[in-house]
């Protein structure tokens, strides 16, 4: 904790950088898991799916 | 004249500002003095113990927010029973919930139906329905590869022009044309319909009540008519259309088209699949807002779990506090 308030959060311009970064692996995180669980819960009936047959 | 004495107490651990705001009201009361803790006669004796947090809720505001809590209860079972009261007037009969494989809150359309509604569209009611609004690129990647679309476009004849010598032409279709329609204007439609026009087939699903349950039913659901009904001629008995006579004739039959992808054409299969299709040309976005679902009930968890912390935190002083009047001896 004291070395993630050290490193990042005590000087504004290390925590605009933190902000920047984690935003860009949350956002990857969060868009990759949610396409995941759409594309599970849904497997065999979405284009990706079937168009192998297709092509 | 003073009439009793505020103090204000913090509880030692659970507040987690304590040490600031102790000493703030501490100086506080040594900077005004009586003036402002102690009161000075401007507040009543019935609002001092209104204000103070150390009393528990009296009967009579019990009674007051059970018989709010009651009355709001009561009320919303009312508007409920109301509003399906009016569900059972009219004569149409409502068509039956099915269980479409889209119905989840986070289930996607299945594309393997609507490929084969495309069939059944493009075989059976293209005669008779328009779909001006989609166009052969519509189909790729959803239910076509491009080229499979390109060959779909290609198989109709579209009027183009002008061309360098002012002449119109006709053309074979490209994936950017929309679907043909089947007669050149309403009155064609109608006139060759007995006078009842087939309306556009594009939007269909969502301008009508009971969306893709009504279109399923509709298809499958032509009866003999009963006693008393009377249509007149090119008119058909059918119970989920409002009035009970409609102009289309039942035009789903088993084995009225065959499927390319070999799946059984019976009526139920054919109408189902041209409801997923119509459920499609309808809602496009269909899919995407079912995965935007996921996202957004994600993101609101999130942001819940932060905003019922800082909530926790920033309310921790007050919830750990107590002000206690104390009435003046006399
Ligand atoms: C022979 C011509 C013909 C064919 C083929 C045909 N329809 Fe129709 N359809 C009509 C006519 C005419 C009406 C107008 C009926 C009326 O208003 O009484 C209609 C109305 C409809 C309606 C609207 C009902 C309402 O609530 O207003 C829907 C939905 C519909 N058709 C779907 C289909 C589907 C899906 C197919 C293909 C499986 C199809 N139709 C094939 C002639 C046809």
């Amino acid at each position: 904790m004291k070395a993630i308030y050290n490193t990042l959060f005590k000087r504004t311009s290390t925590y605009a950088v933190g902000i920047m970064a984690s935003v860009f692996f949350f956002e990857r995180a969060f868009e990759v898991g949610s396409t995941t669980l759409f594309e599970s819960v849904n497997k065999g009936k979405l284009w990706k799916d079937i168009k192998g047959k297709y092509e | 004249m003073s009439i009793g004495q505020f103090r204000i107490f913090f509880h030692p651990t659970k507040s987690r500002v304590v040490p600031p705001i102790a000493t703030m009201a501490a100086n506080l009361g040594r900077i005004c003095g009586s003036k402002l803790l102690g009161t000075s006669g401007v507040v009543g004796f019935q609002q001092a113990k209104q204000l103070s947090t150390a009393r528990a809720w009296t009967n009579g505001q019990k009674k007051l927010i059970a018989s709010v809590g009651a009355v709001a209860g009561g009320l919303g079972a009312l508007l409920f029973a109301l509003e399906s009261s009016v569900e059972a007037s009219g004569t149409e009969v409502h068509p039956p919930a099915m269980p479409w494989s889209h119905r989840g809150i986070i289930s996607s359309l299945d594309h393997q139906s609507i490929r084969r509604g495309y069939e059944v569209y493009k075989q059976v009611c293209s005669a008779c329905h328009s779909m001006r609004y989609i166009a052969y690129r519509n189909l790729v990647g959803v239910s076509h590869t491009e080229a499979e679309a390109k060959a779909e476009a290609e198989e109709i004849m579209v009027r183009d022009g002008p061309d360098d010598t002012g002449n119109y032409y006709t053309r074979p279709g490209k994936l950017s044309d929309y679907f043909p329609s089947p007669y050149p204007n309403e009155e064609a439609a109608r006139a060759a319909n007995n006078g009842a026009y087939p309306p556009d087939l594009s939007y269909i699903v969502s301008a009508r009540k009971g969306g893709e349950d009504y279109v399923f039913s509709l298809l499958t659901g032509y009866y003999d008519a009963p006693a008393g009904v009377v249509l007149r001629d090119g008119q058909y008995f059918n119970p989920y259309f409002p009035g009970g006579a409609i102009s289309m004739s039942q035009v789903l039959y088993n084995e009225v088209i065959e499927y390319s992808d070999g799946t059984p054409p019976t009526t139920s299969q054919l109408a189902k699949d041209v409801a997923t299709f119509l459920k499609w040309t309808s809602e496009p976005e269909h899919d995407d807002r079912k995965q935007l679902t996921i996202k957004a009930f994600g993101i609101l968890a999130f942001l819940g779990v932060i905003a019922y912390y800082i909530k926790r935190h920033k309310w921790s002083t007050l919830k750990s506090r107590k002000i206690v009047f104390t009435p003046k001896d006399k």
